[in-house]
């Protein structure tokens, strides 16, 4: 069995090993910048938490029942992205993975199947988490001096707290694939775990923990201190992790939540081992079904083609194209469900802003839509590095259709160019329009809003069709995990930096013209500045537009695959 | 119809495809065979103009690919030897881009298109997402996404891989046809019975460098006296042994 094992898992190590080692153009550099940015993100999560809990420490009585609470929350999220992750990722690594057919086929032990198969879910789901979790232990640690023999205790708790959620996950897939095929499995869990985000996102909302900072809001200290008390959920793997933690940096250990840990791991690693060696056989057998799934032209791909005809047949096919493809792929349009959420939010957020009474200047309330717009060019910018970026990565496996076909480069990407800029320009005008009518802003402002934000989403998806092509990913698949590639993060850096561009030349302007308006009375607003402000704004996001576009049709007319 | 002259393609330190200068002329059904890993497939993927060549030229009924490869690229039609397609498109829908890429569109290509899956008896099939189709339907409807825009000139790679009899036969059919009506075929493949009974002409390449190349008696006159067949042929020219190691790898 162990041999087996090692066996089943050595190829995995080859390949992380052959990835490591590769010699791939800019590797070096690329590993730098995400080694700086990761160290960047430490630093930060680090420095914010130590404060907050070195604050915590000086508040007696209160202070580490707060940080406990913290803990808990934080532990408690990562349980649900675990267990979420876990879900997914078994549903691959058991059941759709390329090498299965081979491991099917061949003498293996079961246990052995199953092991490797959870070892594999375990590590590629948790990866992230136990990055995030690093320098939120470090500062716990560090703030309430947990010494040296925290970072073993850490590790006890945690490897655990990793195990209980991948054995579950596997074991919750299993049984879902024994109900449904693999396909429609896929499918259905994409959708539950879009609108399990949805919802988490919108209850943190509308519970608006914000309130949780004020005391005053509890009827006396006593309610308040009952509340840090009560143990969140203490049947939950998260809260026996937490109360170890907490019980170590406080000086009264208990060892009882380790116990619970490592044996409900044990367990639940038993428990699914059985399950799989009872259902594994017919599920696997059951996932190499596909679902039946017809799709014949109605009345809208009629209208589709008539209204798209002035394009020429390539580009009308084309636009078509993407526009089915995007519909009939449910890890795609689900999506669409947390952009929904996401906005809502968004709006919901400005909607609450106190704009009203003492102390808020006309010059204010024009303000904060001048800044809206910085934002509301942030949330465009992951919209399109979710749905634009990873166009041209996405023709990767038909590349050689497009390249052997008449069709030039250029009109590829403009085509794709098209398809998801204009639905983005209706998202940011439909954000910019309900916003500003919250903030009830004046005339000048809703033009600049509407100029500003017209010119930043077509400067957003030219860099991100330019970026996507830059840096491909044909490999991939699933069209999620594109964006979070190393050009995803370059895109967004690059991004971030034409809306902080386009941000600080209007600024002067927009000030300047408010100056005028609401201090000088009379006096002419000033024209050349305005002119000069928003006209070098629009030259950056129309080179942003067309530069990386240029750049990109370059890059794939030398690709080779 | 085909014209290559001194065709090279490296990749880094390697060559894959050594200098090779080939001439199809218009009507004519040309074999291209050679071990794997030969240059074959490189060779084709050049002519269909998805490798660039590291020198020489590529010409397509009388279109330099480099110069005026939207003109070259009209006139082609390719089959590659992996059928990887769109899976959320249907059959019908996949058809459909493949000609408006072509830039054609209207009743003539649907009805044309509605043939080419008739003939590959993909009619029933044609309303469903590619996704559920097998490895021989996939490479039936790529075959007939390579026939949609009417191409003069096809270049296909390994056409008989994942079809079944049937399939197979028609496609015999339809390449013998659309050569005679003075169309012309370049196809590399490992099935050398269906190289010789189907080729006017057949060239041989090793190691990116064509070692013969003519009609089977040119063929026969190449090799060593005594051999008739094209598998015996293809192995005298390749220096391939067959049974040498045999033995020794079945006992140890």
């Amino acid at each position: 069995m162990r041999d087996a094992l090692r066996v089943l898992l050595l190829p995995k190590l080859f390949t992380a090993r052959a990835r490591m080692r590769s010699k791939e153009r800019g590797r070096g550099a690329r590993t730098a910048v995400l080694a700086v940015i990761g160290g960047v993100f430490w630093m930060f999560a680090f420095g914010v938490l130590h404060r907050l809990l070195a604050y915590f420490r000086g508040v007696p009585e209160i202070g580490p029942l707060l940080a406990g609470k913290l803990l808990g929350l934080i532990l408690i999220a990562f349980f649900s992205i675990l267990l979420l992750s876990n879900i997914i990722t078994a549903l691959s690594s058991y059941f759709l993975a390329r090498d299965l057919d081979l491991l099917a086929s061949a003498p293996v032990d079961w246990l052995a199947l199953y092991s490797a198969k959870l070892l594999e879910t375990c590590v590629n789901s948790s990866w992230m988490v136990v990055l995030m979790a690093v320098p939120i232990l470090t500062a716990y640690g560090t703030v309430y001096d947990g010494g040296g023999a925290f970072i073993g205790l850490a590790i006890l708790t945690f490897l655990p707290f990793l195990i209980i959620p991948a054995a579950l996950g596997s074991a919750a897939t299993l049984v879902l694939v024994n109900a449904f095929p693999a396909r429609r499995t896929r499918d259905i869990l994409s959708i539950i775990a879009v609108i399990a985000a949805a919802g988490i996102v919108v209850l943190f909302r509308l519970v608006r923990p914000e309130k949780l900072a004020r005391p005053e809001g509890f009827r006396s200290l006593v309610d308040f201190i009952a509340v840090l008390r009560t143990p969140t959920s203490p049947l939950l793997p998260s809260e026996w992790v937490g109360r170890s933690v907490m019980g170590w940096l406080t000086g009264s250990l208990d060892l009882l939540p380790i116990y619970l840990l490592w044996s409900t791991a044990a367990a639940s690693v038993v428990l699914g081992a059985l399950l799989h060696r009872w259902l594994y056989a017919r599920g696997f057998t059951k996932a190499q079904e596909s679902s039946q799934q017809w799709a014949r032209e109605g009345w809208m791909g009629r209208a589709g083609r008539l209204v798209l005809s002035p394009l020429g047949s390539a580009r009308r096919e084309l636009v078509l194209k993407e526009v089915r493809i995007f519909f009939r792929d449910t890890t795609q349009w689900s999506q669409l469900i947390l952009l929904a959420v996401l906005v809502v939010v968004y709006v919901f957020n400005i909607k609450f802003l106190p704009l009203t009474g003492e102390g808020i200047t006309f010059f204010i309330v024009n303000l904060v839509p001048f800044l809206n717009l910085a934002l509301a060019g942030f949330v465009l910018a992951s919209v399109a590095a979710r749905f634009i970026f990873p166009g041209v990565s996405l023709e990767g496996r038909t590349w050689w259709l497009l390249r052997a076909s008449p069709l030039p480069i250029r009109e590829l990407l403009w085509s794709k160019f098209w398809v998801g800029m204009v639905p983005l320009l209706v998202l940011a005008l439909a954000i910019v329009g309900v916003t500003n009518s919250l903030l009830r802003v004046s005339t000048f402002m809703f033009v600049v809003s509407v100029f500003t934000i017209t010119l930043m989403t077509f400067a957003l998806a030219g860099l991100a069709i330019g970026f996507g092509t830059m840096f491909p990913r044909f490999e991939t698949e699933n069209a999620a995990q594109i964006p979070t590639s190393f050009g995803g993060l370059l895109y967004m850096m690059s991004a971030v930096g034409v809306i902080g561009a386009v941000i600080v030349l209007e600024a002067r302007p927009v000030y300047s013209y408010l100056s005028a308006i609401s201090f000088r009375g009379g006096e002419p607003p000033p024209t050349a500045e305005l002119v000069l402000g928003f006209g070098l704004a629009a030259a950056v996001c129309l080179t942003a537009t067309f530069w990386p576009i240029r750049i990109a049709v370059r890059r794939l007319e030398a690709l080779e695959r | 119809m085909i014209q290559l002259r001194s065709l090279t393609k490296r990749y880094g330190s390697f060559t894959a495809v050594n200098g090779v200068d080939l001439d199809v002329p218009r009507g004519e059904l040309f074999g291209f065979l050679g071990p794997n890993g030969a240059g074959k497939t490189t060779t084709l993927r050049m002519i269909a103009g998805i490798l660039r060549p590291s020198s020489g030229t590529v010409s397509i009924a009388g279109f330099d690919l480099t110069s005026d490869p939207v003109a070259a690229k009209q006139r082609l039609g390719f089959i590659p030897d992996r059928p990887f397609i769109y899976e959320k498109l249907t059959g019908t829908e996949f058809l459909r881009f493949v000609a408006g890429l072509y830039g054609q569109s209207g009743a003539e290509t649907e009805r044309r298109g509605r043939e080419l899956l008739a003939l590959f008896d993909l009619e029933e099939w044609q309303d469903e997402l590619v996704e559920s189709y097998s490895h021989g339907m996939r490479q039936k409807l790529i075959i007939s996404s390579a026939f949609v825009h009417k191409p003069e000139v096809m270049v296909v790679d390994e056409p008989m891989v994942g079809l079944d009899p049937k399939a197979a036969r028609t496609l015999k059919d339809l390449f013998r046809e659309y050569t005679r009506r003075g169309n012309t075929i370049m196809m590399s493949t490992h099935t050398l019975e269906v190289a010789q009974s189907m080729c006017d002409r057949i060239g041989i390449i090793q190691r990116g460098v064509i070692r013969a190349c003519g009609t089977m008696d040119d063929l026969r006159a190449s090799a060593e006296a005594g051999v008739s067949g094209l598998e015996e042929i293809f192995l005298r020219l390749t220096g391939e042994g067959l049974a040498r190691e045999l033995v020794e790898v079945l006992d140890a």
